[in-house]
């Protein structure tokens, strides 16, 4: 018991989703974390935070050069890319599929390095559900604009009402098996090109 | 039939990939691909591993590096078809080339030329207590790495004495050239032509004018994926065989340049990648393109034959340059990785010609010679 804390170093551009991990990783009694942002002078940050556990966003294109410097420098304890004997085959799948990818010093713990290694992809998982909700809620927003542009030209064009258009719109994508927005599309385009 | 998940680095030997894939060759084979684009080799071999890819456009080091077990865990990866043979450059940042230049470098020169007055620089740096030159390259266990270093020590540069050696993504290479983060790069296309274009620097050296007929990338799959799905394997192996000779096709150069183009493949000007495709690079931003016959194979020659010597070149350098240490056993694993039994089984039914033997004789622009 009271085993002192892992140092964790965590790069990530987005700085959003770094919040989430960190204050995740700190509810999980983590307290010795080093966020990075940006790779300038990444491998003095590396010596100085002296990690035991670096995580990276997969979407971080940075990741090989992190690689390199594990590869070239005798001043870093060299960190391995963290697979099956480290953690079990489930967690690493789990890790990537949320996009996060693990190093880990040699010598650590399975059991301390699993759990920590958890925490971080739950909440890899949690901004990426974030991410899409708002996604989601743009591209609905998007849609709803689209679909009022080509009620809009149809009331213009041909005189209808708006209930008229929206009736229209919906009768060309049933009769079509498309999607009403899809059909706004056309029309909107159509318009463009007509013009 | 199950998907085969297929992943890729945005660079142009990633074209048998593609065209494979769009123009229908995969499909004729009975086969469902899907590419998905990575932004990094260690995601690459990382999903490979892990098995959400079935196969990968791989640094054929990485595949050697993999099995041995070094840089990472050990993962036995193999090597069935090589993504042809050349396509990288060597590129000097503008205020370098006017170094070398006054040193007696000249545009188009032949790699002695130009590294001997590379050499000139680095040494008056030296005297003048300068910091070091720093070279960009992609990956410590790739090709790029290999042979930059091979040409920097022919020339009397050590590697890592006399110059730094980073790693940057090749998409970045240009922007880190024009912000004087590196003085030179070393890097597949079209990221040559891209920096050479956006002014920020020229080349100077193909790695095919260091080592003609040099290899490159692979399609690497895990070795027990091999032999779970031997008929899949083979009926990729055709039909990026039959890709490979599509896209080497002059004809085809301007569909396979628009195709590549695309940002969700490798996301650069269509006609530096068709000038590249047509083995014509610019060496000096505003330049007409000049024609580099041998600079990139993707079919003739052998291109797509997985030459075992290139694997145990591979590995000769990683003990050169000290990633590794000597070790009983590691010969057989090196020469396991590149699999041209598979290669052969799977061409096979084409009845085309095939190379008598697994490994060649490998020749170097400084007269050395590489015996397997």
């Amino acid at each position: 018991m009271n085993e002192p804390s892992l140092r964790i170093l965590l790069v990530d551009q987005n700085a959003e989703r770094a919040a989430i991990l960190e204050e995740g990783l700190r509810e999980a009694g983590c307290r010795d974390i080093t966020v990075v942002r940006e790779m300038h002078n990444l491998m003095r940050r590396i010596v100085d935070a002296d990690p035991d556990v670096i995580f990276i966003d997969l979407e971080n294109p940075n990741r090989d050069v992190l690689e390199q410097m594990f590869q070239v420098s005798r001043s870093v304890r060299r960190p391995i890319a963290m697979f099956v004997d480290q953690a079990d085959t489930e967690s690493i799948h789990a890790a990537v599929e949320s996009g996060v990818g693990a190093y880990v010093v040699d010598g650590l713990r399975k059991e301390r390095v699993k759990t920590i290694l958890d925490t971080a992809v739950s909440h890899f998982n949690t901004f990426n559900r974030l991410r899409e909700q708002l996604e989601r809620a743009n591209q609905a927003l998007e849609e709803r604009k689209v679909v009022e542009r080509a009620k809009g030209i149809l009331m213009k064009e041909r005189g209808f009402n708006e209930a008229e258009a929206y009736s229209l719109l919906r009768t060309a994508a049933m009769n079509e098996n498309r999607r009403i927005v899809d059909v706004a599309r056309s029309v909107v385009l159509a318009a463009g090109l007509l013009k | 039939m199950k998907q085969i998940r297929i992943g890729f680095i945005p660079l142009l030997d990633c074209a048998a990939l593609v065209a494979a894939v769009e123009q229908g060759f995969t499909a004729a084979e009975g086969l469902d691909v899907r590419l998905v684009r990575e932004t990094s080799w260690a995601n690459i071999r990382d999903r490979l591993i892990v098995g959400h890819f079935d196969a990968a456009h791989l640094l054929g080091p990485m595949a050697v590096a993999s099995s041995l077990g070094v840089g990472h865990l050990k993962a036995p990866l193999i090597a069935p078809f090589s993504l042809g043979l050349g396509g990288n450059a060597i590129t000097a940042s503008i205020p370098l080339w006017d170094r070398m230049k006054a040193e007696g470098a000249a545009l188009g020169a032949g790699p002695h030329t130009q590294g001997k007055a590379l050499a000139r620089v680095v040494e008056s740096r030296a005297r003048s207590g300068l910091e070091p030159l720093t070279f960009g390259m992609v990956y410590p266990f790739s090709c790029h790495n290999y042979q930059l270093r091979y040409w920097l020590a022919a020339v009397g540069i050590d590697p890592d004495r006399d110059v730094r050696l980073v790693v940057i993504p090749p998409p970045f290479l240009a922007d880190a050239m024009r912000t004087a983060q590196i003085d030179g790069f070393c890097v597949g296309e079209p990221w040559s032509s891209v920096a050479v274009d956006a002014g920020v620097g020229n080349i100077i050296a193909t790695t095919t004018s260091i080592w003609p007929l040099s290899p490159e990338k692979v399609v690497g799959c895990r070795a027990q994926w091999a032999q779970d799905n031997a008929e899949q394997l083979d009926a990729l192996i055709r039909a990026l065989y039959r890709a490979a000779l599509w896209c080497e096709d002059p004809a085809n150069h301007a569909d396979l340049a628009h195709m590549l183009g695309a940002a969700r493949y490798v996301g650069a000007r269509t006609n530096l990648i068709q000038n590249a495709l047509g083995n014509r690079l610019p060496l000096t931003a505003g330049a007409t393109p000049v024609s580099i016959p041998d600079f990139h194979f993707m079919a003739r020659h052998h291109a797509t034959f997985p030459w075992v010597s290139h694997a145990l070149w591979f590995y000769s350098q990683m003990l050169r340059w000290r990633q590794i240490e000597v070790a009983v056993d590691d010969i057989t694993v090196v020469r396991n990785t590149y699999r041209p039994d598979i290669y052969r089984r799977a061409l096979a039914p084409l009845k085309i010609e095939l190379p008598a033997s697994d490994t060649k004789i490998e020749r170097f622009f400084d007269e050395g010679i590489f015996i397997p």
